[in-house]
Formats: structure tokens, sequence, C-alpha cells
């Protein structure tokens, strides 16, 4: 009888529930473990964060100053003689005008190459991703191919194409050719980004419009604000730190900031002036910085709010 | 002239045929309601005659324009989405705007139009809004204008009030039902709610697994269903549908459930009965007469064991065991309080209400 009786109660969950053990909600404390943790990421902080501090002292420092040896001093007198050296004289092979000449290249092949990469993309994604287009699952299995095959590979095909269309060894020679090479990737992006509206919103625009480009122009675009923000910063970051396709497609002219760098900083004649190298890295570096800080706040939430239920 | 008519359609995707061979006429004016549990074609019929999708064969009218292959934009429709699909960019207006620019209406006409939507369906303070601003309600109201500025000759309604709660369902309902009351517009309406479709509905085609199953008034659907899905389908609690024998002797007719008669001689047969062919027959759960009336004339009587009683407020339904099944009935609350599980109840049908159908084909008899 008892044996029934228990089992009636356990199956009621009445016991179960009553007996479970509860504790009461822990109160925050730092344990071991959180110290553990912040400590590794002091370590992993300091790992950049040192580099850095020497690389932007030293830029600040005299040579004189820099011989002396101490690395993590701070410069005794300040000078920026270094950064306008590196800007304005520094010499690049045969030519001594400075990085500046390097900088204007590469904001050359920048901005064509981002409006010609990201146009593309954009339109190409939303066409595939929101209307019906004939062979599109093909279509995006070869991009995402191409999108896995090395420059190397195709670098001296791009070469003789670049040479026909008489672009080679100009900036629009590099413009172009990353703007080719970086479709694959942004197409698949776009694609995917625009493959998440809803679809009624897409049948609502269909029925209210059908036009391709007004439907693009005032639905899509608008809705594309954090995608294109992405896509920014990714694009110019690599378009500005990428020192290949500009050392093989600038030829003399038309080469950008960074294979201007290497050869500043691989010279091998006479002392190596520290403080000119890094200050001239430095230049180098900061547009893709000043980048992230402005175009990060650009950043806004929720691009279907109240567009649909919920 | 039918303003809208499907002829011959059949859809298929690949290998599967969603619909086939159907046909439909819809007049001016009417309020028609496609109905059917999911899956069943109803919204693709929908997107087939919004132009959404393409029909795979047959032919679809509008007016008097054979419209199968034109674009969606230039079939003369509006329609109105189940997630509202609202431009979540654009503000109140610059929904409502975007068709009309699109079309190229002047200036003028547009703002007219406009105004008069957002005054018909009071959302004039909301013009400027964006939709992340509004709630549900507002957000369905907004979609419905944004079809109603496009004064079009039919409006397309895919369960537009599936994401709304009750209350505003009910609220919205009759908004729309009153929209058509007074615009005359022709009106087609998908859904899955029964009392959606009975109560806004002047026609209703019920449809399963890609099939009218029946088209008609609801009035007409309820009384007669045409076949076992329509009479299972509607109403609820559902009709309750028992398998029996007819016994016919000259002019008197019962169907024998069991060890229960029930005199079904005023039932008007489309075809003459045959005797002891095997029937289901439907008996709607509120046609009952209530337990333990037992009048002399009743069509027949059931002594059968209580099993539960529910109520839903102002409703109850009663649950009796039968025939190796649940017999529902429509009761009384204060009765229903009062019923106990186990006890023995008679509960009798009166004549003409039955509904009888071919156990064979499934088809009203």
């Amino acid at each position: 009888m008892s044996d029934l009786t228990i089992a009636q109660k356990a199956v009621g969950g009445e016991i179960a529930v009553r007996s479970a053990p509860y504790f009461p909600r822990r109160r925050k404390r730092i344990t071991g473990r959180s110290i553990a943790i912040l400590v590794f990421l002091t370590i992993c902080a300091l790992f950049f964060a040192i580099p850095l501090y020497v690389v932007v002292v030293t830029s600040f420092k005299s040579m004189a100053q820099i011989r002396e040896g101490a690395m993590f001093a701070l410069p005794g007198p300040w000078t920026i003689e270094a950064w306008d050296y590196a800007w304005n004289r520094a010499c690049s092979g045969i030519n001594c005008n400075g990085l500046k000449v390097g900088f204007w290249n590469s904001v050359a092949i920048l901005i064509p190459s981002l409006i010609l990469s990201i146009s593309l993309s954009m339109v190409t994604g939303y066409a595939l991703a929101l209307w019906n287009v004939r062979w599109a699952g093909t279509f995006l299995f070869l991009l995402f191919i191409c999108a896995f095959v090395p420059f190397q590979i195709i670098m001296f095909p791009l070469i003789s194409m670049t040479s026909t269309l008489k672009v080679y060894g100009s900036v629009w020679g590099v413009a172009i050719v990353h703007a080719v090479l970086a479709m694959p990737v942004l197409v698949l992006i776009f694609r995917n980004y625009y493959k998440d509206i809803p679809q009624e919103i897409m049948s609502a625009a269909i029925m209210d419009s059908g036009s391709f480009w007004r439907i693009f122009v005032e639905i899509i675009l608008p809705m594309s604000g954090n995608i294109l923000i992405v896509i920014l910063i990714l694009q110019i970051t690599s378009i500005w730190n990428d020192y290949l396709i500009g050392v093989t497609f600038g030829g003399f002219n038309g080469q950008p900031m960074t294979v201007n760098l290497a050869n500043l900083i691989t010279i091998s004649t006479g002392t190596v002036a520290y403080n000119q190298n890094m200050a001239a890295a430095l230049l180098t570096a900061i547009p893709p910085l000043v980048i992230y800080f402005l175009v990060g706040k650009l950043f806004v939430q929720g691009i279907t709010a109240g567009a649909i239920k919920g | 002239m039918p303003r809208v008519s499907f002829e011959h359609i059949t859809k298929t995707y690949g290998h599967l045929t969603v619909l086939n061979d159907l046909n439909l006429a819809i007049d001016d004016g009417d309020f028609l309601v496609l109905l059917g549990p999911s899956g069943c074609g109803k919204t693709t019929l929908l997107n087939l005659l919004a132009g959404l999708l393409d029909v795979t064969d047959g032919r679809i009218t509008i007016g008097e324009r054979d419209v199968t292959d034109l674009d969606p934009k230039d079939r003369g429709l509006a329609m109105v989405f189940q997630s509202y699909a609202l431009y979540p960019t654009k503000t109140v207006r610059g929904n409502l705007r975007f068709g009309l620019v699109s079309s190229g209406l002047p200036r003028e006409e547009i703002d007219k139009r406009v105004d008069w939507a957002a005054k018909l369906l009071q959302i004039e303070p909301l013009l400027d809004r964006k939709p992340a601003q509004l709630s549900g309600g507002q957000r369905q109201r907004v979609a419905i204008g944004r079809a109603l500025v496009k004064n079009v000759g039919v409006f397309l309604f895919d369960e537009p009030l599936s994401n709304l709660d009750a209350k505003l369902r009910t609220e919205m309902r009759l908004e729309i039902k009153n929209l058509h009351t007074s615009l005359k517009h022709t009106i087609v309406y998908v859904t899955h709610d029964q009392i959606e479709a009975m109560t806004m509905a002047t026609r209703i085609a019920v449809m399963n697994g890609g099939v009218i199953q029946q088209f008609g008034t609801p009035d007409e659907i309820y009384e007669t269903p045409a076949n076992l899905f329509v009479a299972g389908f509607i109403g609820s609690p559902a009709m309750n549908l028992k398998r029996g024998t007819l016994a016919v002797s000259g002019d008197r007719r019962a169907v024998i459930i069991g060890q229960t008669r029930l005199d079904v001689s005023d039932y008007r047969f489309e075809q003459p009965p045959q005797d002891g062919a095997e029937v289901i027959v439907g008996l709607r759960p509120e046609h009952f007469l209530p337990p333990g009336t037992t009048p002399a004339d009743a069509a027949g009587q059931f002594t059968v064991p209580v099993r539960y009683a529910e109520r839903t407020g102002p409703d109850a339904s009663a649950f009796f065991e039968f025939d190796g099944a649940l017999l529902a009935l429509r009761v009384e609350p204060s009765l229903a309080a009062r019923l106990k599980a186990g006890e023995t109840v008679t509960v009798a049908f009166p004549r003409g209400r039955a509904n009888l159908f071919d156990a064979r084909t499934g088809q009203r008899m």
C-alpha cells in the first residue's frame, strides 16, 4: 500500500518539488578563476601594447637619443623631425618625395575600387538574393569557388589582361584588380545579408512597384546601412594594407603607400633610421584606424525593425 | 461576368502538384474567403492571383483581362500580408506613397488618396512615424491603408489577422468587414480561422489538398456541408460523425448506429437511398436537445454515460461516451456544471437536422 502511495505522490510531483535542493543566488564575488582570466587578458593586451608604445615613442625621438639605447624611455626632446622626413623627403627607389606620394596613390586606388567593388557586388547580391535569377545556385557556387582561388595563381593572366586594357602600371590598374578580386566575397556577403530580408517585404514592393532599380534604391539600399559599414571597414583595410597587388600592378607611378614604406625600410645603405621608419609605419597605419573610429560609430540596430510582426 | 476567375489552374513544384485543374469564379463585390488547413494550397492560390507565383497551366482573368502572364503591378491588385511587410525605413506616409509614386500618379492625387485612407483608418496622427514606432494593430492598419490607396478593384488579404491578439483580431475583423460593406471592393481573403471566414465572407471556398471541397455562402457551408471534410472542418466543437447503416422501408428511413435508431425520414436524399447502405451521419453538437428532455417527436435518443464537460465562459460543451468514441453536445453552462462523469444521461436529437454522407465516397447523400 505504501509503495503505491509513494509512487502516486512522486507522479504528482509534490514531494519531488519540495525536497529538491535549492540555493539562493550567489553574490558576485571576485574568485580565483576571474583573477586568472584578468591576468591572462592583461598579458594579451600588453603583448600588443608594448611594441606599439615603442614604435610611437621611437618615432618622436632623435637618432642621437635612439643610439643611447633606452628603448622604453620617453623622448628626451619631443621632435617631429622623423615624421616630417618620412612624409616629405623619404626615398622610395630614386624618388625622394616622401610617403605622401604613396599616400595619395593609395587614396587614388582606394576610392575607385571601393565604389566599383561595392556597387557591383551590392546589386549582384541583391539580384541573387531577392529576384528569381536563372542559374543563381550555380553562379553562387562558382563565386564560392572563386573566393578560394589564391591571387598568385591568376597573377600572370591578370597582368596580361590589365596591360591589354592599358591600365597596367597605373593606380587604375591596381584599383580595378582590387575591385575584381574582392567581388566573390563581397557578393556572397551581400547576398547572405539580403537573403534575411523577409520575402513579404519584397512581395509587397514587387506589387507596389515591380521596378528592379526603384526597389533597390528606395527599399533595399536604406536597409543596407549596417552591412555597408562592415564592408567598408573590410575593404578599406584590405585595400589600404595590400602590398602584393600594389607592387605587381602599380608600376613606377602607381605604387601605393605600403610599397613606398617597404622601399623606405628595406633600404640597405647607411645606418637604419629607426625613428623615420617608425614614423613611416605609423603614417601608413593611421588611415585604417581613423576609419574604424569614424565608421564604427555609425552602426545602427535592427534594420527591419517594425517591418514585420514581433 | 465574374470579377476574378481561375480556369483549369495547375501548379506544380517539380514533381509535387499543389493545385490540379482548379476552377473558381468570384463575383464583383464578393468577399471570398479561402479557408482550409495549413498546406491546403490556399496561399498558393492567392499568390498565383497576385502574380507572385507563376501558374504551371491554366488561365487567370481579372475583369475582362487575361492576367496570367502579367507582372504583379500590372494586375490591378493590392495585397495585405500576414506579417504586414511594411517598408521599415519609410515613414507611414512613405509606405502609403511608395506604390503610387512608382505608378507615376500626380502629386495632388497621391496626397489626396493618402489623406483619404489615413482618415478612413484613423492613422492620421501616425503618418510621420516609422513602422518600428507602431503597435501591431497600428501596423496592420497601415498595411491595409497601403492597399486601399491603390484604389484597385480587387484586394487580397493573406491571413492578415493571425499575428494580432484575440481582442484586436475581433476589432479588426469588424473593421475589414465594414470597409468591405462601405467600399464594395472585391476581396479575396485567405485564412485558416473558421470564425473569420463565417463572420466576414459572403462566399467561402473550403480547400483541402489543393482541391476546393465546397464553394458557397457561409450558411450553405455550415448547414449543408458537401462532404466529410467540410463537415468535420467547420464548427467547434466539430460535428459528431458516426458510422451507421441505412434502414429503408417505404417512406420510413432510419440510420442504425450501434443500438440506436435515428429517424431520417425527412432528410432530402439526392438519390433514392439503398437499404443497408453504409453511411456516416453528422450531428451538430448544438442541435441536440438539452439532456433530459426527450420529446416523442425526436429523431432518436442516445442513452450515454457522461465523460466530461468543459465551459468556455458563455458556452459549455459536454462529451459523452458513445459507440467507442466521444459524442459532443453544446449545453447550458449551468447544466454542464451539474453533469457528473460516469452518470448516464439520455439525450435526444431532433428531426430534420442530421447530415448524411456516403461512407465510401465521403460525399453528401
